[in-house]
This record gives C-alpha cells, sequence and structure tokens, in this order.
C-alpha cells in the first residue's frame, strides 16, 4: 500500500538535545497515509521526544522536517494541529466534570448564528461517532462516572476523529482491557483504510506486531531498526531494543543472571487476592524474611497502586494483606507503620519536607519512639548524624535544609526514615530512578544491608535493570495482574521484557 | 557535628547577607512595620508613647490574642477557622446562660454553680469544635466551607439561647479574669500572656507541634511518613475552638455584658494577627512569636487611629489597606523564602 504513496511526513537527521544531553542523535522517518507505524525501545529511548517533535511540542531541534514534501516549522502544537497531527497523550487529559460529548466536542461546539452551543446536535453527533467505536454511553452523562478506560477510549475516539490525517497514540492501552484493546484496533484499521496516517507507541509488543505494518526500534535516542512487522518477531525486536553486544552500556543485564535459592525463612508478607477497580486483578504473593522480592512491569501495571495499599494510602475493594498477624487492609498509613511496613514512593518530593532541615526529615518517622510528649531534638541530631554518617549523605550536615542536597541525597534521606529502626517490611519505589551510577551503587547497598538484617523488601520498578540488580526473586505484573514469577533459574532483560 | 554546622552556618552567611535577609523576611518585615507604626503614632501624638497606654494596648489585643492562639495551630496546617468569632460569642452566652441573672434579664436559663457553668461552655465550645474537626477529617469538606456552615450554627445557637436579650451575669471566676486585675495588671492580660506562652512551648517543644508544622510543610509527606494527619488536623480545630471559648467568656467579662454578635469584629482582628505576623497560609511557617508580632501590629494600628485625628470612617479602610499589604507581603515571603532553599 505505502509504496505507490509519498510519504506524508518526512524527518532528516533529527538531533535534540536536552541541557547538554542528547535525546535523538540523527533520527530519519518517514510516514506513509494509510500506515499504521509502530514504535518501539525502553523508557528514554526517545520515541517520545521524537513524537513531541513532531506534534510540535518541542519546536527547537535541528534536522529537516518535511509534511507532503514541503519543508515546515512549527513553533507550537497549535501550528502542529492546524497541519492536521494529533496527538493522544500518555497521561489521560480529559475534563471529567464536563459531559462525554463536551469532551468530545472540547474546542469546537457546534453553535448557532448567535454563538449558543446547540446541544441537541452536539449530543446527536457525539453519539454516532462514539457509536462507530463500538462505544455505547449516553453522550449527556458526565465524563468522570465512566471507568477510565472508557474516559481513554474517548479520549482517544476524540483525537480520531477530529479530521487529523496524523494521528500520535503514545501508550494508549496500557489503560485498556482485551476487548477494549480490540475496539481500539478496529478503528485504527477503518481509520488506516481511509488514508490516515498513525503512529502507535507502545510497550506491549505484541499489540504493535498485531496491528502496525511497519515497525521501528529506538535505542539511546538513535533509530536502530526499521522493518514490516510481517518480517520480525518479538524476539528479535527486544534484541533490537537492549542491544545484545552492542554499544558497551553500564552494565547492560542482557547475560543471563541466576535468580538464588528461594529463600524458607518465616514468611513477613502475605497478600491474598487483592483486586482494585481496573487497577489490580486478584494478586496474591508472599514476602519473606531477608528477601529482596522484584516486581516488575511496565508503566500504568498497577504497581503504584499496589504499593499504595501495601502502605494503606489506599485502599483495595476486595482482598487482604497480613504483615505477621491476621489479614486485614490497612485504614490508615499510619496504622500500616504501626504494623511494621514502611515505604519510599518514586517521587521524592511525596515524602520529604524541603523547607525543613535534614534531621526533622530522618525523625519524622520516628518521633513517637524516641519522645512520648517533649521533643528531644539532641537525640534526632544524633540519630540523624549516624544515618547521614552510615549512608554516606552529603554534605553530612544533618541541620542544613533537606531542599539544598543533590536528588540523590535526598533519596538516601528517604530512606534513612525508615532506618533507625528498621520496619519488618520495606517498599520501595523505583529506588534508583534519575540517580547517577555512584548513587545508584550506594542505594544498592544500603538495600542487599538491609537484606542482610533480615527485612522483608519488596522493590518495584518500571526499569528492569534496578529489579535485576536488587531482587532475589521477580515477579511480572502485567495489566494489573502477576503473570509470572521467576524463582531460582536464569534471568536477563530480554527474559523479564516478553513476559511482560 | 557543632563545628560543621558551623562551618556551613558560616558558608551560607559567606554567601551573602542578601540571600539570608530574604529567607527570613516573613519575620523582619512585620517587625519592620511595628516599629514603623509606633514611630510614626508616638510622633503624631503625645499621648500615644505612654505607660498607660501601652497597658491600653495590651488590654485592647487581648481577647484576640487569646483567639489567634488556636488560629496560628490552624492556618500552621494550612487549614482555615471562619467559626472562632461566632464559637467565642456562643461560649461567652453560654456561661451567662448558666449562671443565675437579676431578676429584670427575661432569659429562660437554667443557672447551674460557677464551676458547673465553666465547664458546661467549655464543654459546649469543644463540642462545636469536634464538630468541624469531623467535618473536616471524616467527611472530608473543606475547612473553609465546614467553618462557615459552624459560624452560622454557632450564631444561630446563640439567637437560642439569649432570644435578642442580653445577659449580664458571669460566674465569678471569669468576671474577675476576664475584668478584674492584679498589681495594676489586668488579670486578662495575665490570662493572653499565658495561653500566647503555652501555645509557644507545645509548637515548640512537643511532638505534637513537630507534626503541626510537618503537616502544614507537606501533608502528602507527612502521610507518607506515616503521620495521622487527620488525628493532627482534627485536633487542631478543636484546639481553635476551645481557645476561641475561652476568648469569648473572659470577653464577656470585660464587655460585662453577653449578647448575639458581640464578636463579630473579632474574625477578622484574628485572622490578621495571625497573617500580619507572618505565618504563612499555606502552613508549615511561622508560629506564636509571628502571631504576638501581628496583635501588636494591629493592637498599635487600632489604638494609634483613636490618637490621631482622623475621620473614623477612614479607620476601616486604612485597616483594609494594611491587611492587604500584610497578605502580599506574605505570599512574597513564600517566594522568596522558596528561591532561597532551592
Amino acid at each position: 500500500m505505502r509504496e505507490d504513496r509519498s510519504p506524508i511526513l518526512e524527518l532528516q537527521g533529527i538531533t535534540k538535545s536536552f541541557g547538554g544531553v542528547e535525546a535523538l542523535r540523527g533520527v530519519d522517518f518517514a510516514l506513509h497515509p494509510g500506515e499504521i507505524h509502530g514504535l518501539v525501545g525502553e523508557n528514554g529511548a526517545g520515541k517520545s521526544t521524537l513524537m513531541k517533535i513532531i506534534a510540535g511540542v518541542h519546536s527547537e531541534f535541528s534536522g529537516r522536517f518535511l509534511i507532503d514534501g514541503k519543508e515546515t516549522h512549527f513553533r507550537s502544537a497549535r501550528d502542529a494541529h492546524a497541519a492536521g497531527i494529533a496527538m493522544v497523550h500518555q497521561e489521560l487529559s480529559v475534563a471529567p466534570d464536563l459531559t462525554v460529548a463536551e469532551n468530545v466536542f472540547l474546542g469546537n461546539q457546534p453553535t448557532n448564528r448567535l454563538g449558543l452551543v446547540q446541544w441537541r446536535r452536539m449530543a446527536r453527533e457525539a453519539g454516532e461517532q462514539l457509536a462507530r467505536f463500538g462505544i455505547d454511553v449516553d453522550p449527556m452523562s458526565r465524563l468522570g462516572d465512566l471507568p477510565i478506560g472508557l474516559q481513554q477510549l474517548i479520549e482517544i475516539a476524540r483525537v480520531l476523529f477530529s479530521g487529523a490525517r496524523i494521528v500520535i497514540l503514545d501508550e494508549p492501552t496500557s489503560a485498556l482491557s482485551p476487548p477494549e484493546v480490540e475496539r481500539l484496533f478496529a478503528t485504527l484499521r477503518r481509520l488506516r483504510e481511509e488514508g490516515t496516517a498513525i503512529v502507535f507507541i507502545s510497550h506491549f509488543i505484541e499489540d504493535i506486531l498485531l496491528v502496525s505494518d511497519m515497525v521501528t526500534v529506538f535505542r539511546n535516542g538513535r533509530k536502530v531498526a526499521e522493518t514490516p512487522s510481517t518480517a520480525t518477531s518479538k524476539g528479535a525486536l527486544i534484541e533490537a531494543m537492549i542491544g545484545r553486544g552492542g554499544e558497551a552500556l553500564e552494565h547492560s543485564y542482557s547475560d543471563d543472571l541466576m535468580l538464588p535459592q528461594p529463600s524458607d525463612s518465616s514468611v513477613i508478607l502475605k497478600v491474598d487476592q487483592l483486586s482494585l477497580a481496573r487497577s489490580l486483578k486478584d494478586i496474591s504473593f508472599e514476602a519473606r524474611a531477608g528477601e529482596v522480592l522484584g516486581i516488575y512491569g511496565f508503566m500504568g501495571c498497577g504497581q503504584q497502586e499496589l504499593s499504595r495499599i501495601l502502605f494503606g494510602k489506599l485502599q483495595p475493594d476486595s482482598g487482604t494483606l497480613a504483615v505477621g498477624g491476621t489479614p486485614k487492609t490497612f485504614a490508615s498509613t499510619a496504622a500500616a507503620r504501626r504494623a511494621g511496613v514502611a515505604l519510599v514512593p518514586e517521587s521524592r518530593r511525596a515524602m520529604l519536607f524541603h523547607q525543613e532541615p535534614v534531621y526533622k526529615n530522618i525523625s519524622i518517622s520516628i518521633l513517637d519512639r524516641i519522645s512520648s510528649l517533649l521533643l528531644k531534638p539532641a537525640q534526632e541530631r544524633d540519630i540523624a548524624q549516624r544515618q547521614v554518617e552510615q549512608l554516606q549523605i552529603r554534605p553530612p550536615v544533618v541541620g542544613l535544609d533537606l531542599g539544598m542536597l543533590s536528588g540523590g541525597n535526598q533519596q538516601k534521606v528517604a530512606l534513612a526514615k525508615w532506618l533507625t529502626y528498621p520496619p519488618k517490611l520495606l517498599v520501595l519505589c523505583e529506588p534508583t530512578r534519575g540517580m547517577d551510577v555512584g548513587a545508584k551503587n550506594d542505594v544498592i547497598n544500603i538495600v542487599r544491608d538491609l537484606r542482610a538484617k533480615g527485612l522483608a523488601i519488596i522493590v518495584l520498578s518500571t526499569e528492569p535493570e534496578t529489579v535485576l540488580s536488587l531482587a532475589d526473586r521477580i515477579l511480572v505484573l502485567k495489566r494489573g495482574a502477576l503473570v509470572r514469577e521467576f524463582k531460582n533459574e536464569p534471568v536477563s532483560k530480554d527474559r523479564l521484557l516478553e513476559a511482560a | 557535628m557543632a563545628s560543621s554546622e558551623t562551618a556551613v552556618a558560616a558558608g551560607q552567611r559567606a554567601r551573602g547577607l542578601a540571600p539570608f535577609l530574604r529567607s527570613q523576611m516573613r519575620n523582619i518585615a512585620p517587625f519592620l512595620t511595628l516599629i514603623f507604626l509606633s514611630g510614626f503614632f508616638a510622633f503624631a501624638s503625645p499621648s500615644f508613647a505612654t505607660l498607660d497606654n501601652l497597658g491600653n494596648i495590651l488590654t485592647q489585643v487581648s481577647v484576640t490574642g487569646i483567639i489567634a492562639v488556636g488560629l496560628t495551630f490552624v492556618i500552621l496546617c494550612a487549614e482555615i477557622d471562619l467559626s472562632i468569632a461566632s464559637i467565642a460569642n456562643v461560649t461567652g452566652i453560654a456561661v451567662a446562660y448558666f449562671t443565675l441573672q437579676e431578676s429584670y434579664v427575661n432569659i429562660p436559663n437554667i443557672p447551674l454553680p460557677g464551676a458547673a457553668a465553666i465547664l458546661m461552655a467549655i464543654l459546649l465550645c469543644a463540642a462545636l469544635g469536634l464538630v468541624n474537626a469531623l467535618g473536616l477529617t471524616v467527611i472530608g469538606i473543606p475547612s473553609f466551607i465546614m467553618t462557615l456552615a459552624m459560624m452560622q450554627i454557632a450564631a444561630g445557637i446563640s439567637a437560642m439561647l439569649v432570644r435578642g436579650q442580653i445577659a449580664y451575669k458571669v460566674p465569678g471566676l471569669i468576671t474577675t479574669l476576664g475584668s478584674g486585675s492584679i498589681g495594676g495588671i489586668p488579670w486578662i492580660v495575665i490570662v493572653a500572656a499565658i495561653m500566647l506562652l503555652g501555645g509557644h512551648l507545645v509548637l515548640t517543644y512537643t511532638r505534637f507541634g513537630r507534626y503541626v508544622y510537618m503537616v502544614g510543610g507537606n501533608r502528602e509527606a507527612a502521610e507518607y511518613s506515616g503521620l495521622n494527619v487527620k488525628l493532627i488536623l482534627g485536633a487542631v480545630m478543636v484546639i481553635s475552638a476551645v481557645c476561641s471559648g475561652i476568648g469569648g467568656m473572659l470577653g464577656v467579662a470585660h464587655f460585662g455584658s453577653a449578647q448575639q454578635n458581640e464578636f463579630d469584629t473579632y474574625l477578622l482582628d484574628s485572622i490578621a494577627a495571625v497573617v500580619v505576623g507572618g505565618t504563612s497560609l499555606f502552613g508549615g511557617r511561622g508560629g506564636i512569636g509571628n502571631t504576638i508580632v501581628g496583635l501588636f501590629v494591629l493592637g498599635v494600628l487600632n489604638n494609634g487611629l483613636d490618637h490621631v485625628n482622623i475621620d473614623s470612617f477612614l479607620k476601616i479602610l486604612i485597616r483594609g489597606l494594611i491587611l492587604l499589604a500584610a497578605l502580599v507581603i506574605n505570599v512574597y515571603a513564600q517566594r522568596l523564602r522558596e528561591k532561597a532553599v532551592d
């Protein structure tokens, strides 16, 4: 189909850097009308950056940008939109308090000559459009009342039916159920017949292979492969993504790593049939003393929700947790802390007090252990000082405001909060994200020390390296369900990716 | 440890005095305002800068001061309590309601012994504070709206109790504390000073005080640290209501009568005292020290305007403008501090 037409969009030698770091290096990319083009690559490989350039979000870059063979330069997303390019971003961007119809027509509601909105016409047309997509909802219902997956479908529908010639979908399927994914694919195929060009980014390689005509693989800001999807396989794509034997990375984990014999020490946490709306389905597992349990999965697979339930920040719809004692769920974070659970969330901002000194940040979680009524600042400082020295936090000054520390050192403070009176169960979300190699190694060593002290540790991450470098046993979470357990067997990055 | 800290402190100073001053803006600005206003009125009126008048100012800010103690806790948690004046009013009325009145007062009240009357009044304001607390934490009504409703509820209870009448008698202890004096110092000033000191000690030296600052500084982080955030928020709402109640009882004794709408101006005055003093509306910064400075700024302003020849209607406008200026400084101080930290 594509050979007989010239590309609708052509990029040549695109290079883009952020503060001296090259996110894209000399990338060529072509998109033809009536083509679904799949993009794969690891986090940070450059897929999203390229798409944001196409959608006019990033206007500063070098290289040639041609639409219909004519050189173009978008200054803003609005320019791109005017040229017929529409993008569905990874994060849901809908107006939950407006009706379904208003969301479908956001920004261009049909109006009569007086400029008044024609509600009846809007509702009818929205209903028709959604019906074409196989979505059967009352167009006048409030969008926020619908399930998240349906909201996402409606957002996608809005973009698909906006008349755009080029549609970019960034991870559209992560919140969708299998039948919804099917519906989405059917619509994409129909739009392809009508001549729309579609770019489809996904971590789910099966989805890419199923729906796209061409697949392009990115690695470290470069395009490393481009192939018709019928001429490749999941294994080949994963290999291209992580580059076996390719460029030397710090430690690629592409070779098999032998997981140890599972520990038979006492069970600290028993999770039984945990479910939460669309995020988690029937999750059951155990965590043992002196063991690091890794939970790996793509963005949006339910990891975040799982960690929040373990720490009492979210209540599950059904299922129980047992930490030592009887099965229950935690009604509050305070209850979880009392039971011996600690959580370090992925966002440091969420658990640290930037305008307070380091020692207050460290002591906050243990104040009730060292003082009943009156504070004991000298003891607080002593405890903090010990932690600062042990974890090699720089600068080693407990009176300094936390905001003056570097990100890696802040992350160590976030860990230090829980270490004076170690919990039974420590849950770490993305413990090494955004760290330099030195800080990463420090954190890895801290976690190993804690394991040796007999803590049960759960590490949740979307980065395979993080899980592989820390875990004794690995669970793979996919769309809210546990799909695979790795224990006492060889594991590698591509095996993990394959499972997820 | 001490030496390395001094080194860093020196290092911070070495980066220049300007960043340090900028980060301390919220404490410095109210002080400068106070000095400026005092200087201005002392220059403009010979009767202002006298010992007698200082006593007047102290007495005038006492009721506001007592109410502002509790409100400081609330604002430090980045919440607000709009029901303070109404709760002060209803508590003052309640303590009179439970006291035997003269025969010409035509209120169908329930006379009790003095101690019981005081206890009933305290229980009432604590209960109203608890309703605020439950609305905020359990149901999840924003404090602004919850206490707005409570403002009306408390005013309603006041109206039901006195039915448009005025009561005069309150228990002897309250009369003494509200309008008596010892060694020339009014008891009400002493009570206000003790409560302000108590509030300061709680905020600075107790675990609960630290939690108040941490919840105000970053509520999400407090929750992720395993603090019982709802309990702390609930507690500050009750503390605020009880402080208001005490202020209301002493205020009634101080004014010599208990009636409806007696405390209406105290809502704005108390909020103004806390905010003008430099306690951050975003929570986590400030304290009783700031509130004391704020009280003096307000007291000097109100009192000083009486000493100079000025249109009494203009006074209201001037107070409003000063409050606006303080709010601008409050918001800027927060931004400057954030910049200093980054």
